[in-house]
C-alpha cells in the first residue's frame, strides 16, 4: 500500500494514541499533534497545573514518544471558541439542540486541522473515533456501544477522503489491551465524557453566563401559562425535570418539554404521547454511502448521539430532506443531527430543522 | 513531489537532528566538561562534610569557585552557586526585594524591562501579586534597547521608593545587547541595587563583574557549554539578599543545599574553556550569523530581521526574523522535518507557541509576532548548518505561507 503523510489528532486519550500507532504499522509517516483547544488559552501558562488540558497535552507527548513519531501541540483554540463553542450558545439560543462533537468534527478537526495539515505537506488526518471507513463509506464500529459514526456523518465525501480512523475495527477493551501492550501509560485512562468546553457537566450555567437571564413563560399546550423561567436556552425537547412548574398536571401524570419557541421564549410542556414524532424535515444534507437520491429511500434513521436506531422513508425535497418514521419517536430535537443507515453503513446526514 | 524527500527523509530521534540552531536554548557540553563531570562523578564526598572526603569535595568546588571568579571579573566570595538561571533570577529578584523593603518600608517599585527572560518577569509578577511590589516597566525601543535617560528618568521620578533595577546584559530572544555599564552606573548613582541576567551574554560577550558595576548577574553552565541544573549568582561584597531556600546555609547563607561538586567541576572547566576562546569564537560566530541573515533574507526577501542590526548592540550568535504571512510553529514544524532545529521563543507548559512579549514590548504587532523565528549558533555551529538552513528557508516559508493563519 501507498504511505502517506498522516497527521494524527492525538487527544492524549488512549483511542487516539492507539490509532496513531496503527497508521505507523501500517507504514505510513505520522505526525502527532495534540489540539489545544481551551476556551481561555491563557490557562496554559497561568496557573495551569493539574488542568485536564495540560494532563491531556503532557499524555499525547508521552504516547507520540512511546510511538517514536514527531509531537507538537496546535493552538485551535480561537478556531475552537468561533465554530464550535459559539455556535453551541447560538443553536440554544435559537430553540435547538446542538451537538458540539459533531461540529468540532466538521469545522476544526476536518476542515481547520485538516486544511492545514493539508497546506503544510499531509495526506490525510487520523483520529481515534469508534468508526470504521473504507474506500470513503462510513460505518460503525464494531464496538456498537461506543460507536461514534452519528458525530462523523456530517463529514462531505471530500473530508472522508482524506479522514483515517484505524481503531474503529476493534472494541474498547481490545484498544486498552493493545495500548498496554505498546507499552502507554494512557492504557487504563478513563473515557472522557461531556462537553470537553463545560468539564462540570452544568450545561443551563454555562449557558446562562453566556446568554444572560431571558425569562419566559411556561405554558400547557393549550397556551395556559403555568410557570416561568430564566432561559429558554435551558431546556431541551423531550426534557421531563427542572421544568420549573410547581403544580402537577391535574392527571398526575410526568410532563415534558414539548417546544421550545425562542422568540418569545415560551417553553411549552406536555404529557409523553404529545412527544412523538412521525415526520421530520432536516436540511444541509450530505451523502457519503450513497450518490444523493433522486426519490425516496428507505434506511435507518438515528437522531441523536447513542440514540436508537429507527426504520425510515428518506425522500429528497430541494435542498431539504423529508423523513418519515415508521413508527412515532420521541423527544426529537431541532439541531441534532438525522444520521441515515443503511444496515451499520452510513449513507449521510442532514438537520433537523422541524417536526411533526 | 513530496517535500520531505529534499530532506532525504525525516529524523526519527534528537541524535538525527543534523542542523542544530538552537544554541541559546541550550548547547552541547564541551568534551572537557564531560570528562570533568564523569570523572567528579565517581567520587564521594559532601563538601560540608569535616573528613578527608568531604574535603576533598570542598576543594573541587573552592577551586572551581576560584576559576569561574577570575573568567568573569569577580572574587571568589562573590560566586554564590545554584541550581542555574531561574534560581539565580529569583534569588537576585526576590531577595533583593524582600532585604531592601525590609531595610525600608517605602521601596515598593522594581524596575525592570518587559523583555526580560520569564525567570525574572514572573518573579517580578509574583511579588506584585503576593509582597506589594509596584513593577516599573521600563519601554524599550524598536530594537529592545533600554535607554539610560528611561532608567533615569524612572529612578528619579521618586530614588527612595525603589528597591531594585534588573535588567538582562543581552536579550534571549532577539539577542540584544543592553547598555548594561551605563544603566548600573545610574542605579548606583541612588543607591540602588542593580541585578543583570547574563546567561545568554556570557559565553559570547566580554562579560566583567566588577568592570560592569553591577550588584549582582546570573550566569548558568548549560548556555556555555556546561551541564544543565548547575548556575552562579554573582553578588557584589555587602550585597545580602534574603534567601529563596532555607537550609543548611551551604553558600554563605544566602543559598542552602548540598553543593553538587561534580556539575560545580563542569561548569567551572566550561566557563574556563569558553571565556578563554570568546573573542575568536565571537568574531567566528558573528561570521556565520551575518552569512545566515544574507542567506535568509536572499530567500526571503521580505523577511524582516528583529532586534538591533549585526555589531556590538547584538549578540554574535543570535538571528532572529518575522516571515510575514506564516505561522512560526508552522515554519518551526516544517523545519524540524528536515532535520533542522529552531525556536519560535517560548512556548506554553502544554506545548502551544506564544507570540513573543519580547517582540510585543518592541512595538511588533502580534501577527508578525506569531511568525517568527530565532535561529541561534554556538561552538559545534558550521558553515554547513548555515548552508543546510539557506537550502531550505525559502521553500519551507513558502510552504508555511500556504498553510496561513
Amino acid at each position: 500500500m501507498t504511505s502517506l503523510r498522516v497527521l494524527a489528532a492525538m487527544s492524549g486519550g488512549v483511542d487516539s494514541a492507539v490509532a496513531a500507532a496503527r497508521a505507523v504499522d501500517a507504514g505510513h509517516d505520522v505526525t502527532g499533534v495534540h489540539l489545544a483547544l481551551s476556551a481561555n488559552p491563557q490557562s496554559y501558562r497561568t496557573g495551569a497545573r493539574g488542568c485536564c488540558t495540560l494532563e491531556d497535552a503532557r499524555d499525547a507527548r508521552r504516547a507520540a514518544d512511546v510511538i517514536g513519531i514527531p509531537f507538537y501541540v496546535w493552538d485551535m483554540a480561537e478556531r475552537f471558541d468561533r465554530d464550535v463553542v459559539q455556535d453551541f450558545v447560538a443553536e440554544y439560543a435559537r430553540g435547538r439542540t446542538p451537538n458540539p462533537c459533531l461540529r468540532c468534527n466538521e469545522k476544526i478537526k476536518f476542515a481547520a486541522v485538516l486544511d492545514r495539515a493539508v497546506a503544510l505537506g499531509f495526506d490525510a488526518v487520523c483520529t481515534g473515533h469508534h468508526a470504521r471507513l473504507a474506500d470513503g463509506t462510513l460505518r460503525r464500529s464494531v464496538d456498537q456501544a461506543k460507536d461514534q459514526s452519528y458525530v462523523l456523518a456530517v463529514l462531505s465525501p471530500e473530508q472522508l477522503g482524506r479522514a483515517m480512523f484505524p481503531r474503529g475495527g476493534s472494541t474498547k477493551d481490545e484498544v486498552r489491551a493493545e495500548a498496554a501492550a505498546r507499552g502507554m501509560g494512557v492504557a487504563a485512562k478513563p473515557d472522557s465524557h461531556d462537553v470537553c468546553f463545560i468539564p462540570d457537566g452544568d450545561t443551563r450555567g454555562f449557558l446562562a453566563g453566556r446568554l444572560g437571564s431571558a425569562p419566559g413563560r411556561v405554558v400547557q399546550q393549550d397556551g395556559i401559562a403555568i410557570g416561568t423561567h430564566d432561559g429558554a436556552y435551558g431546556f431541551t425537547i423531550g426534557q421531563r425535570k427542572g421544568l420549573g412548574v410547581a403544580a402537577p398536571a391535574p392527571d398526575g401524570r410526568p410532563r415534558y418539554v414539548l417546544d421550545i419557541e425562542p422568540t418569545s421564549r415560551t417553553v411549552t410542556i406536555g404529557p409523553l404521547e404529545s412527544l412523538d414524532v412521525l415526520d421530520i424535515v432536516a436540511e444541509r444534507c450530505v451523502w457519503t454511502g450513497c450518490p444523493p437520491p433522486t426519490g425516496p429511500r428507505d434506511c435507518l434513521v438515528q437522531l441523536r448521539a447513542h440514540g436508537e436506531v429507527h426504520a425510515a422513508t428518506a425522500s429528497p425535497d430541494g435542498d431539504l430532506l423529508r423523513i418519515r418514521l415508521a413508527r412515532p419517536a420521541r423527544g426529537i430535537a431541532k439541531g441534532q443531527a438525522a444520521v441515515l443507515y443503511d444496515g451499520d453503513t452510513v449513507l449521510g446526514s442532514a438537520t433537523i430543522s422541524a417536526t411533526a | 513531489m513530496r517535500y520531505i524527500d529534499s530532506a532525504g527523509g525525516r529524523p526519527r530521534s534528537a541524535q538525527d537532528c543534523v542542523v542544530y540552531l538552537d544554541h541559546a536554548a541550550t548547547t552541547p557540553m564541551l568534551p572537557a566538561a564531560i570528562a570533568a563531570l564523569t570523572e567528579e562523578l565517581t567520587r564521594v564526598g559532601n563538601p560540608s562534610s569535616l573528613h578527608n572526603a568531604g574535603r576533598r569535595a570542598r576543594r573541587v568546588v573552592e577551586e572551581s569557585r576560584e576559576q569561574i571568579a577570575e573568567a568573569v571579573g569577580a572574587r571568589p566570595s562573590e560566586v554564590i552557586f545554584t541550581s542555574g538561571g531561574t534560581e539565580a533570577d529569583n534569588l537576585a529578584v526576590k531577595g533583593l526585594y524582600w532585604a531592601r523593603s525590609a531595610a525600608d518600608p517605602r521601596r515598593r517599585r522594581v524596575l525592570a524591562t518587559p523583555v526580560e527572560h520569564h525567570a525574572v518577569l514572573d518573579s517580578v509578577g509574583w511579588l506584585a501579586s503576593h509582597e506589594q511590589a509596584e513593577p516599573v516597566w521600563l519601554p524599550v525601543d524598536a530594537s529592545a534597547v533600554l535607554r539610560p535617560e528611561v532608567l533615569m528618568d524612572a529612578i528619579s521620578a521618586d530614588p527612595d521608593s525603589v528597591a531594585l533595577t534588573t535588567v538582562m546584559w543581552a536579550n534571549n530572544e532577539v539577542g540584544t545587547v543592553e547598555p548594561v555599564a551605563e544603566l548600573a552606573a545610574i542605579a548606583r548613582e541612588y543607591g540602588i541595587p542593580f541585578h543583570t541576567d547574563a546567561v545568554q551574554a556570557a559565553g559570547q560577550l566580554p562579560v566583567n563583574f566588577a568592570a560592569s558595576g553591577v550588584d549582582a548577574l546570573t550566569i548558568t553552565g548549560h548556555k556555555i557549554g556546561g551541564p544543565v541544573g548547575v548556575g552562579a549568582l554573582l553578588l557584589a561584597r555587602g550585597v545580602q539578599p534574603v534567601p529563596v531556600l532555607h537550609g543548611g546555609g551551604q553558600e554563605s547563607e544566602v543559598r542552602s543545599g548540598t553543593l553538587d561538586a561534580p556539575a560545580i567541576r563542569a561548569f567551572a572547566v566550561a566557563v574556563g574553556a569558553t571565556v578563554a576562546g570568546r573573542d575568536d569564537e565571537a568574531s567566528r560566530l558573528a561570521k556565520l550569523r551575518d552569512d545566515l541573515i544574507a542567506q535568509v533574507l536572499a530567500a526571503v526577501p521580505d523577511a524582516i530581521l528583529n532586534g538591533a542590526p549585526p555589531g556590538p548592540a547584538r549578540l554574535p550568535g543570535n538571528a532572529h526574523f518575522s516571515f510575514p504571512g506564516c505561522e512560526g510553529d508552522a515554519l518551526l514544524m516544517l523545519l524540524d522535518a528536515r532535520g533542522i532545529a529552531c525556536s519560535t521563543g517560548s512556548a506554553c507548559t502544554a506545548g502551544v507557541a506564544q507570540p513573543s512579549h519580547v517582540l510585543l514590548a518592541m512595538g511588533t504587532d502580534e501577527a508578525r509576532a506569531r511568525g517568527s523565528l530565532r535561529f541561534s549558533l554556538g561552538h559545534t555551529s558550521t558553515q554547513e548548518d548555515v548552508d543546510a538552513l539557506g537550502a531550505v528557508i525559502g521553500e519551507v516559508v513558502e510552504r508555511a505561507r500556504r498553510a496561513g493563519r
